[in-house]
Parts: C-alpha cells; structure tokens; sequence
C-alpha cells in the first residue's frame, strides 16, 4: 500500500550527466541513506518500547510467584487458603487468608451496593434524559471525581464519613468498614456511570425512535430497549468496578483499620489484602522473613482475583455486544 | 378517538407520572456524585485552611505540628515527576506507535494489546511489590528516588500508551497519504505527519498519567519512600518522600492538628492536580480545533 506511490508515478524525463547533477545525485543518495537507516532502525527500537508491556507483566508474575513459592514452603498451601486466623506478626502466628478475604469482600459489596445503582441511574440520566447543557457540566465534574487521589478519599471517609456514621450507630468505633466502604463506593461511580453511558451511547438512536414511535415513555425505552441492548457493556464495567474497589488500598488503610476480622458486620474493624501488604511494608520487615514472604502471597492472591474479573469484564463486554 | 377514552388515557397519564418521578430519581442520583464531590472539597478546606501557611511550605516534617511542614514532600514529587516524565514519554509513545503505524495485524500485536489492557487494570499495590523486588532489591537501588520514578513509570505506561494510541488512531489517513505522495519514506510520514497533528492529543494522555503518579500512595509506600525526609534529595540515588505520603503520615497520627496539616497537604495535592487538568483541557480544546 505505502510503496504504491512509486509504481505510478509515471515517466520523468532523465536528467542530463553534468558534473552538477553528478554531485547533487550523490548528495541526495547519502541523504536518502540516513533516511533509510532510520527507516529501518526505528520500528525497532519501537518495538522494544512495546515490549517493555510484556517484560512488566513477565516481571510481576515472577515475582509473586517465586517469592509465593518460598512462603508455600513454610506455610502450607492449604492452610493459607482455608486457615480462618490471620496473625502473621504475633506469636502464636497463623496465616489464614479468609479473615483478609471476608473484610476486602465486605468493603467491596459496600462499595457495590453503593456505586451500582447510583452509578446506573446517573448513566440513563446522563445518556437518556439530560440536556447537553446539563450533560456538558456534569461529566467533567465526574471527570474530576476519578481524578481525586485515593489518599484524599481516605481522609474524606476518616473525617466526614466516619462522624456520620457513628452518628447513627453510635456503638461503632472510629475505624469501620462501612464508611470505608461507602467512600471507596463513591470513587468507583465515576467508573460505573462513565462506561455504562457509553455502552447506551452505543445504542443506535433509531432503536428509540422505534420506541417512541410505538408510544413508548423515555423511562420505558431506557428500561426495556436500551438497557439491554447495552446490557454486555453496563455488566462489564460491573465487574471492572468491582475489580477496582477489591485493588483499592488508601482509603482502606486510613480508614478500616488493621484488624484482621472474620466478620460480616459493617460496624466493625477490618482489615483487607491491601491494608495488610502496606501495613507490613511500613515496618521493618527483613527479607526472606515470613512476613515478608505473606506480602507476596497476598499479593498474588490479590493479582489473581483481579486478573480473573478483568478478564471477566473483557470477555462479557467482547462475547455478548449486541452488534447494530 | 376511542382509544384514548377512559383507561387509556388513564394510563398514559400514569405512565406519564412514572416516567417523569424516574426521571427526577436518576436525576438525584446524578447530583450524588456532584454533592459527593462538594462535601469532599469543603470538608477539606474547612479543615486545612487554617494550616494552609508559608510554613507549610518551607518547613521539613516534624513531630511538632507547629513545624512541620511538606518542603521535602512537594521537591520529592516535582523530582519523580521530573524522573518519569521523559522516560514514560518515549517508552509510551513509542509503543503506541509502534501498535498503531508499524505492527502487523498477528499474534504478537494481539498479545501486546491484551497485555496493556490487563496491566491497566493490575491494582497499583502490586506495581509497588514488582518495584520492591525489581528495582530496590534486584537492580540495587535501594528505597531511592530512581526506583520510585521507575516503579510509577511502569504504572502508568498502559495509561499513556491507550491514550496514545487514540490519538494516532484518530489521526486522518489522508495525512499520512499525502505525506507518502510526497516521496517520505514510513519513519519521515510518521515523525513529520503524523506525530505533530497527534501530539496535543498525546500530551493531554500524559499530563493525565503524571496527574496520576502525583497522586498515588501504595506503591511507594511498598518501595519504602520515607515519611521523615529531612532533606531534599540532591541525585537520583538519594531517599525521598511525596505529597501522598505525607500526607498519610500526617493522617495516620491520632492528634487533630496532624489531621489539619493533612488537609492543608490535600489543598495543595489538589491545587496541583487542578492546574494539571486545567493543562490538559486546553490542550484538549486547541487539539478539537486543529482537528
């Protein structure tokens, strides 16, 4: 295709031999031959850059699985993963991770509850009834919601969350799940609302012509042609936000506490994957400890649970797209 | 006519009643996230305005709240950012590239792109254990400014490189045509044609990785940046702190005043930020009208 020009270009009248031309010739060769050096050097240095993608993933694997490996050989496999006591700095140690996994799962189905209608709702706001006045203010100030760092949540869920919530439960202490987890279910609406109304901005505006036509209200042709139709796409950033809340480290850390839990109740002090990695990572640990060890086993589950619902979403998104 | 006679009519009108009280819930559940964001912002102003002094930014830290201050901190993210900025820059437009303009359409470049979507969504957490082991153990490092530039450098590479490649994507093919018309070889139609008509649309994905880095906490806490950095890192190879972790520091101590110096390091975290964005949606602007 690029070489195409060459063929039709269509006779050129030859050059007569001066020395001038002679000169020029040869100034032009030693000019195209740094071009073509170019040419030919950069899709490889390219591609290298490209492969620094593989290098980070071949990287991350590794180590977590090396280091996992090691840890494995002190702690059994099945004690990790089934184990319901989670002590690994005091005597007498025990390395469950289910205390670990209870409280992510608990901040997570909080944050959830929370982002999942709120974060729906503002998508068939944002794509079926609002104004584009509207619609032109809102999503920057969405825009600006995602870009908050998770630190600033942290002390927004510690501050104002908290007070509020022992507001009302008045026998809940200052670290909690609840009002970590409402808070990090308020960082991922931007996430929900921003991929969901693309999904229904995918949706062909003649389906809801279609619907109009037949009589139908705006609410029922957002509720039974578009949803859906864009139904692949508002599952996929489900899990995506999911994901996101499971891998949420600050706000946990600040505000749930450091109590390794197995527990359900919302009121109470937890502690998740992430806050755990960070808590020992602020310590002094030594390496080739077995605290330091657990990091990277925790670690590894954490990478493998997000790896599985990235992938999830990916495939939902790409296997059930309704195509117009 | 008779259609729209009795319960019809009555039940349009209810219809009508569901529609417009659904409309006004989606409305309020809109407005959640714009109170979520007003709430945020006046609690932290209220409670860091007060701390929001010179001091804050021409003390070191301290156990004395009166004291401290986040010169370090504020040095030691401008540094990173200085660290980072060039080299995410070329390794992440030149993969981008490389995906757009060069690579055929086989496995390797399905692979790749697979790959960057996955590690966008790796939680940042583990990016710090693979800085730790790779950067402060492996190439010996140690808990040093370099190795947290690298390690955020890895982060928010998948980032620049979607952005990136959205940029070239939406670069006309007519360009490039014209350039290979011209005579140009493919590098010539690249670096001449095609980068400078993508390169606000480049620029804008980069200040919004940097507004990223500047923000996140977790990886260098696991890569061990320091929460009592009295100095100012003088090479690369120096320890070092940034804003966040200041700020976590100050957010993790029980006094109320802590919590204050906290929330003035978040006016100033976010004030950067906004200047950040405010950059990119320029740049946005003059790329809407270019193109």
């Amino acid at each position: 295709m690029n070489g195409e020009w060459l063929q039709t270009g269509g006779a050129v009248e030859p050059l007569k031999q001066t020395p001038e031309t002679v000169r020029a010739a040869g100034a032009y060769s030693f000019k195209n031959e740094r071009k073509s050096v170019m040419n030919r050097l950069m899709p490889v240095l390219l591609m290298l850059c490209a492969s620094v993608s593989i290098i980070t993933t071949v990287g991350i694997v590794y180590t977590l699985v090396s280091e996992t490996v090691l840890f494995f050989r002190e702690v059994p496999i099945v004690e990790f993963l089934t184990g319901t006591r989670w002590s690994p700095l005091f005597e007498p140690r025990a390395f469950g991770i289910l205390p670990l996994l209870a409280g992510t799962l608990l901040i997570t189905i909080i944050a959830c509850v929370v982002a999942m209608p709120i974060g729906l709702a503002s998508a068939v706001y944002l794509s079926e009834y609002a104004p584009r006045r509207v619609r032109n203010i809102i999503k920057p100030i969405l825009e600006v919601l995602a870009g908050v760092p998770t630190i600033v949540y942290g002390y927004f869920a510690l501050s104002f969350m908290t007070p509020i919530v022992r507001a009302i439960f008045p026998e809940t202490g200052i670290f909690n799940a609840l009002s970590a987890g409402i808070v990090v279910g308020i960082m991922i609406i931007p996430m929900v609302t921003s991929l969901s109304e693309d999904a229904m901005n995918a949706v062909p505006k003649s389906l809801r012509d279609g619907a109009y036509a037949l009589g139908a209200t705006k609410f029922e042709s957002a509720l039974k042609i578009v949803l859906p139709a864009a139904l692949s796409g508002i599952v996929a950033s489900f899990v995506l936000a999911f994901s996101r809340a499971v891998g949420e480290t600050m706000i946990v850390t600040v505000a749930a506490g450091a109590t390794p839990n197995l527990t359900f109740n919302p009121l109470e002090s937890i502690q998740t994957m992430t806050a755990y990695i960070v808590q020992v990572s602020l310590g002094d640990t030594q390496r080739g400890s077995i605290e330091y060890g657990s990091i990277f086993a925790v670690g590894m589950a954490l990478f493998i649970i997000t790896f599985l619902l990235n992938s999830i979403a990916q495939y939902v998104a790409r296997k059930f797209r309704e195509e117009y | 006519m008779n259609l729209l006679q009795g319960g019809n009519r009555h039940q349009i009108a209810r219809r009508r009643k569901i529609d417009f009280c659904l409309h006004l819930l989606f409305a309020a559940a809109t407005s959640v996230g714009v109170i979520a964001l007003c709430a945020l912002l006046i609690d932290i102003i209220i409670d860091g305005i007060s701390r929001l002094q010179p001091g804050l930014f021409e003390n070191f830290p301290s156990r004395r709240a009166e004291r401290a201050g986040m010169k370090s901190a504020i040095v030691g993210s401008m540094y990173m950012l200085c660290i980072m900025l060039p080299i995410s820059f070329v390794l992440g437009v030149g993969a981008a590239i490389w995906l757009e303009e060069y690579a055929g359409k086989n496995r390797f470049t399905r692979l790749i792109q697979l790959n960057i979507s996955t590690l966008a969504g790796v939680p940042s957490i583990v990016y710090g254990i693979l800085g730790l082991t790779l950067f402060v153990r492996l190439l010996m490092l140690q808990r040093s400014l370099l190795a947290g530039a690298l390690t955020m450098t890895i982060l928010v590479l998948p980032i620049i490189i979607v952005s990136a490649q959205e940029a070239l994507r939406a670069v006309p093919k007519s360009r490039r045509d014209a350039s290979y018309a011209l005579g140009a070889n493919r590098w010539q139609t690249v670096s001449r044609a095609v980068l400078p008509s993508a390169l606000p649309g480049i620029l804008t994905g980069v200040i919004l990785a940097m507004s990223r880095a500047i923000g996140e906490t977790a990886p260098l806490i696991m890569i061990g940046a320091l929460t009592y950095v009295a100095f100012l890192p003088k090479h690369m190879l120096d320890q070092f702190t940034v804003m966040p972790i200041q700020i976590y520091n100050w957010l993790s101590r029980p006094q109320p005043e802590f919590h204050e110096l906290a929330a003035a390091g978040i006016i100033v975290l976010l004030a950067m930020l906004l200047l950040m964005n405010f950059a990119a949606i320029l740049l946005r602007n003059k790329f809407s009208k270019i193109s």
